[in-house]
């Protein structure tokens, strides 16, 4: 590996509602570079990258084994803040999920959290990630209108500005286009290409196209376990492995 | 010809349907206009200006002044919805966000029984416990006396007769609110409180609203757990400690007797029409301030 693990997962079992969800998982995610999680629906992608912000806190029956390493810093450990580690990891949904409020309000929303109260501290905050997400000249003269009136493609971008805007050094995406037409896909697949530059990005993805354009790693996982993992090119077109090669030619999914 | 008769069915059942429903739905007119008729007598004497000012209760002289029994009524209900709201709110986000799935399994069942506990069995309740506490313990750091039959009384218990109402709409309102919208709020590093009170309060207000215009109709009109508790007397009630008179019990004490007294059964009939006014203007209200809501929370 090239460059140093941003986060090393290390024996990491989940099960839910008694169902063993992912296996034995140990993984270094490189720094700086965007790793795609492929694998058929239901593999537990999804769970993976959930694991990476603790956002599977929440489920009911949940049982987590293992450490999750973010800096360094297991982020299973009892005495480690959950807000904290949330902070560092920016989350791109499936569908965009803009919060009841302006588009402003939005944006703003997380460093309002974290204790910025200063208007024009805000006021920058706001149009720095508007602009780094290239919605800046679509919203500026309408940031006090509801997001629910942009389109999807703009929520989706300004679902991505509001994660950006607590100055996070990961960014998790889970399936982040599946919702959106092939114009906006374009937008948020560059987005993540110029991203990477700054962020650790961790996606998860069906659409091989879109891992290979994409992504610098890739991840195949099959029934909870990681079945491969290498750069892109190796992966998809020289699987090592029996499974990745049946995947990737298409044969299951 | 089969294919003919498939469709005949389909069609006379269809009207069949909207029988049925403009049948139940013209019952609201058919009640109005039913109470407005028999109100007539009491109308043509006082006009509607002198019913609802008046406080005057004399139906041996012929006054009939509504305005103590509309104000009972508007305490009532209006101290029942103070206690009941917050309190059901908070009950829902527990029992939706925080509580443990063991947890809801037993409780939700619980406040479910609430509702479905005789309104008389409250009644009694209330008096013997609501009442005797206001009378000994409450009362006496505000007021010089009190009996415990107050508008205080009726609305502790009525509270708790519309609390489960409002938690079982809210429970439901509630657990539809997508996860990852709760989820994009975590995400930034929000606490679960902080995206209770940013994100879920706001996205659930229009139902927590509709929660509490069918709680606040339910109160308008329970009467027989409020009756026993509040004092019935034909007096504007002042403060909580008061006694009140609310316009169903009105209705549910005196109808039926004493109807030799000339205009009575017209001005019972009256109150009745009354408390239909208020509870649908109080329902044609709330659903434009619903509609309000939900414009402004979508543009």
């Amino acid at each position: 590996m090239t460059t140093s693990p941003h986060i090393s997962v290390q024996n990491l079992n989940v099960h839910i509602e008694n169902q063993h969800i992912l296996k034995d998982i140990s993984i270094n995610i490189p720094n700086k570079k965007v790793t795609s999680i492929i694998g058929p629906s239901g593999c537990g992608k999804t769970t993976l990258l959930k694991s990476f912000n603790r956002l599977l806190d929440d489920i009911p029956n949940v049982k987590i084994d293992g450490k999750v390493l973010v800096d360094g810093e297991n982020i299973y450990d009892p005495s480690v803040e959950v807000t904290h580690i949330r902070k560092k990891m920016g989350l791109l949904s499936q569908r965009p999920y803009p919060l009841p409020m302006s588009i402003y309000d939005n944006v703003a929303y997380g460093p309002r959290i974290h204790g910025i109260r200063k208007k024009n501290e805000l006021d920058e905050l706001v149009e720095l990630q508007l602009k780094a997400t290239g919605l800046w000249n679509e919203v500026k003269d309408r940031l006090n209108a509801s997001a629910t009136r942009l389109s999807i493609g703009q929520q989706q971008r300004l679902c991505l500005a509001r994660g950006l805007a607590v100055g996070p050094e990961i960014i998790l995406g889970d399936e982040s286009t599946s919702a959106l037409d092939p114009v906006s896909t374009n937008i948020i697949e560059d987005l993540f290409i110029n991203l990477k530059q700054k962020y650790t990005i961790v996606l998860v993805t069906h659409i091989l196209r879109q891992a290979r354009r994409v992504s610098d790693y890739i991840i195949f996982v099959y029934m909870g376990r990681i079945i491969e993992f290498g750069p892109t090119e190796d992966v998809l077109l020289n699987p090592k492995e029996e499974l990745t090669k049946e995947y990737v030619k298409g044969f299951i999914s | 010809m089969i294919q003919r008769i498939r469709f005949l069915k389909d069609k006379i059942i269809s009207k069949l349907m909207l029988v049925f429903t403009l049948a139940s739905v013209s019952l609201v007119f058919v009640i109005g206009i039913g109470l407005y008729y028999r109100s007539i007598p009491v109308l043509h004497k006082l006009s509607w200006f002198q019913l609802l000012t008046n406080s005057d209760w004399k139906p041996m002289k012929g006054l009939f002044g509504f305005y103590p029994f509309i104000m009972g009524t508007l305490w009532v209900t209006a101290i029942s919805i103070i206690i009941a709201l917050p309190l059901s709110v908070l009950t829902s986000l527990y029992l939706v966000e925080y509580a443990h799935t063991k947890v809801k399994r037993v409780l939700i069942p619980f406040v479910n029984l609430l509702s479905g506990i005789p309104p008389v069995i409250y009644g009694v309740w209330g008096v013997l416990f609501i009442v005797p506490l206001i009378q000994n313990h409450i009362a006496p750091h505000f007021v010089d006396f009190s009996t415990g039959y107050s508008v205080l009384a009726g609305g502790i218990v009525l509270a708790i007769m519309i609390f489960p109402l409002i938690v079982s709409i809210l429970t439901e309102v509630l657990t539809t609110l997508p996860q990852e919208l709760k989820d994009a709020s975590l995400a930034v590093g929000a606490t679960k409180w902080e995206t209770i009170k940013k994100v879920i309060i706001r996205k659930a207000s229009p139902g927590i609203i509709a929660a509490t215009v069918l709680a606040v109709s339910r109160a308008f009109g329970e009467t027989i757990a409020v009756l026993m508790v509040c004092g019935n007397n034909a007096v504007v009630p002042h403060s909580v400690f008061d006694p009140g008179y609310p316009l169903p019990a009105l209705i549910a004490n005196n109808y039926g007797e004493m109807m030799s007294i000339p205009l009575y059964d017209s001005a019972l009939m009256f109150a009745a029409l009354l408390l239909f006014i208020i509870i649908l203007l109080f329902n044609i209200l709330s659903r434009v301030i619903l509609a309000r809501l939900e414009r402004k929370l979508t543009t």
